[in-house]
């Protein structure tokens, strides 16, 4: 099993859930976050006082596949999410021990 | 015989049936009401930008309530230059337009500003300008919520200052200020405290916006739940608190007050409790937002009418334009038209509702020949059914006169200086794109 983590810009949050639940990956969790990768940053005034905000809005989305969905769900997060500008992102895969359902103690794929 | 009260915002132009109206002797009572009026009113507009803030996304929210805020500074200016002028100096000798005779407000209230505003009124013309300047700031910003989220701001400042001068002061003059629509002009329309001149015109700008700008991208995909709902609540209250000033002090005299300020809350509760009651069966639960929208809606609906009904009538055109309202949010959302914060579905439609009631359900009693020659003429040869053809066609006219005129001021400022913001501006949020700010920025915690 793998964890995906995937930070995308906010107007994209449904296409990639759409896109994930057309390949049958169901549930996943989301955040708002703010980050910066090589996107600049910009420039904020309050009453004359000026910021450098280096933290631009994004959501994180993360779920966990079987591996035999991996790339599945990697390309359909990726086409889902890209406009080709600077922004669209980044997806980090991690592998995952295991998953347990609280609800009936089942382990592994059968808990996803 | 000179009645005891002012009843209801007055025709100005000089003319024989003024006659009969003993000369105007200022009082402090009524003076203060409108003082006090003025400030009720000023604080309606950072309320609507509560009541607009709470219903847009989280990135657009200082755009939005900057739409509104702003204009306290460009209306205020405005107003006292030139707009008072336009809709309520004789100058032109026109009913349509005033002049330029009491610009800088020039000569308002004499030298020492205590000067009576005319014959029958014991306020001072000095506070019958800032009162109505309040009204000039709110009623563009009413039309904002058509137009949210997507909106060039500098657009904005050119279309809200050019429909100021172009259509709102000739409204004022039309109906308020002895104009054509208005008791002492031609068709003989009443309208207390701006059904028409207010709410009918801001909602017919707003709906023809929405057609001319388009709707935001992606809708209705895109579309989001209001981002804070508490806010929608405060904005509410706060409209609800200045409408008394707005209605209330629209009497202009302490004595008889009372009553239009009876007649105005009772309409807002009884069109809370309806819109409330209808979500209630029809979905299962009533709403905050259903309660704030639906008490807006009764405020709108008995504005045209605040001084010429008696309370079973108010409360009549409180669940009316409650049903309508509802009727015409619920049609807009059914065919995908990005009204974006119902300003037509709401102010247009209630204005309209309350307008056409307010002719319908006017008191002969409360519409005294002294103020109101050409309506109180109709109410007394036709009844209720005259006035009420009377208001059909002020209404009518009305939607022609704004509709063309807010297309023709849009098709400027969109040559000129475009009237959208790019998509990838609007993904970005309005805030950051349009003034640099963030309301909720992490940076801050």
């Amino acid at each position: 099993m793998k964890q995906i983590t995937a930070v995308v810009r906010p107007s994209k949050v449904d296409a990639v859930k759409a896109a994930l639940v057309a390949i049958d990956v169901v549930g996943m969790t989301i955040n708002d976050v703010r980050g910066f990768g090589r996107q600049k940053g910009q420039v904020e005034r309050y009453r004359g006082n000026e910021f450098t905000v280096e933290f631009l809005p994004k959501m994180r989305i993360t779920t966990v596949v079987s591996d035999d969905k991996l790339e599945a769900a990697i390309s359909a997060i990726s086409e889902a999410a890209r406009t080709g500008e600077i922004g669209d992102g980044k997806i980090f895969v991690t592998p995952v021990e295991t998953v347990i359902r609280i609800r009936t103690g089942d382990r592994g794929d059968a808990a996803l | 015989m000179l009645l005891a009260f002012g009843a209801g915002l007055l025709p100005l132009m000089a003319g024989s049936a003024q006659a009969a109206l003993a000369p105007g002797k200022t009082d402090g009572a009524d003076t203060l009401l409108m003082l006090m009026g003025s400030a009720l009113v000023l604080l309606m507009t950072p309320g609507l930008a509560f009541f607009y803030g709470g219903f847009t996304r989280a990135k657009n929210v200082l755009n939005t309530m900057m739409m509104s805020f702003f204009l306290m500074g460009l209306i205020g200016v405005l107003w006292v230059v030139i707009g008072y002028s336009l809709a309520f100096d004789g100058g032109f000798k026109s009913p349509f337009i005033g002049g330029l005779g009491q610009m800088w407000l020039n000569g308002v209230g004499g030298e020492l500003g205590d000067a009576a505003l005319a014959p029958g009124f014991n306020i001072s013309a000095s506070s019958f300008a800032l009162f109505q300047g309040m009204f000039a700031i709110i009623t563009p910003a009413l039309i904002s919520g058509a137009l949210v989220e997507r909106i060039n701001f500098k657009a904005w400042f050119w279309f809200a200052l050019l429909w100021s001068l172009f259509i709102y002061c000739p409204m004022a003059k039309m109906v308020w200020g002895g104009g054509y629509l208005g008791p002492f002009g031609e068709i003989g329309a009443i309208d207390f405290a701006g059904g028409t001149v207010v709410h009918i015109a801001a909602g017919v700008a707003a709906l023809v916006a929405t057609a001319i700008v388009g709707p935001r991208s992606g809708f209705p995909e895109s579309k989001r739940p209001p981002h804070n709902v508490p806010f929608i609540l405060l904005g509410a209250g706060l409209l609800w608190f200045g409408w008394f000033g707005f209605n209330g002090a629209s009497y202009f005299a302490a004595k008889g007050a009372g009553f239009s300020f009876l007649t105005t809350t009772l309409s807002a509760s009884a069109a809370l409790l309806t819109w409330c009651l209808i979500e209630w069966f029809r979905d299962g639960k009533p709403t905050a937002v259903g309660a704030a929208t639906g008490a807006v809606a009764g405020l709108v609906g008995i504005t045209p009418a605040a001084g010429f009904v008696y309370m079973p009538q108010a409360l009549i055109i409180g669940v009316a334009t409650a049903i309508a309202c509802y009727l015409a949010v619920t049609i807009k959302s059914a065919i995908k038209f990005d009204d974006s914060l119902d300003a037509y579905a709401v102010h247009g439609v209630g204005g309209t509702v309350g307008a056409l009631l307010t002719g319908a359900l006017a008191a002969p009693a409360l519409v005294p020949a002294d103020y109101f020659p050409k309506s109180a003429e109709i109410l007394a040869s036709g009844g209720n059914a005259a006035l009420f053809v009377a208001h059909i066609k002020a209404v009518l006219i009305s939607y022609g006169f704004v509709g063309i005129g807010t297309a023709i001021i849009l098709w400027i400022v969109g040559a000129t200086v475009g009237l959208r913001v790019t998509p990838e501006q609007e993904e970005r949020g309005l805030d950051f794109v349009a003034h640099g700010e963030e309301a909720y920025d992490p940076m801050t915690y």
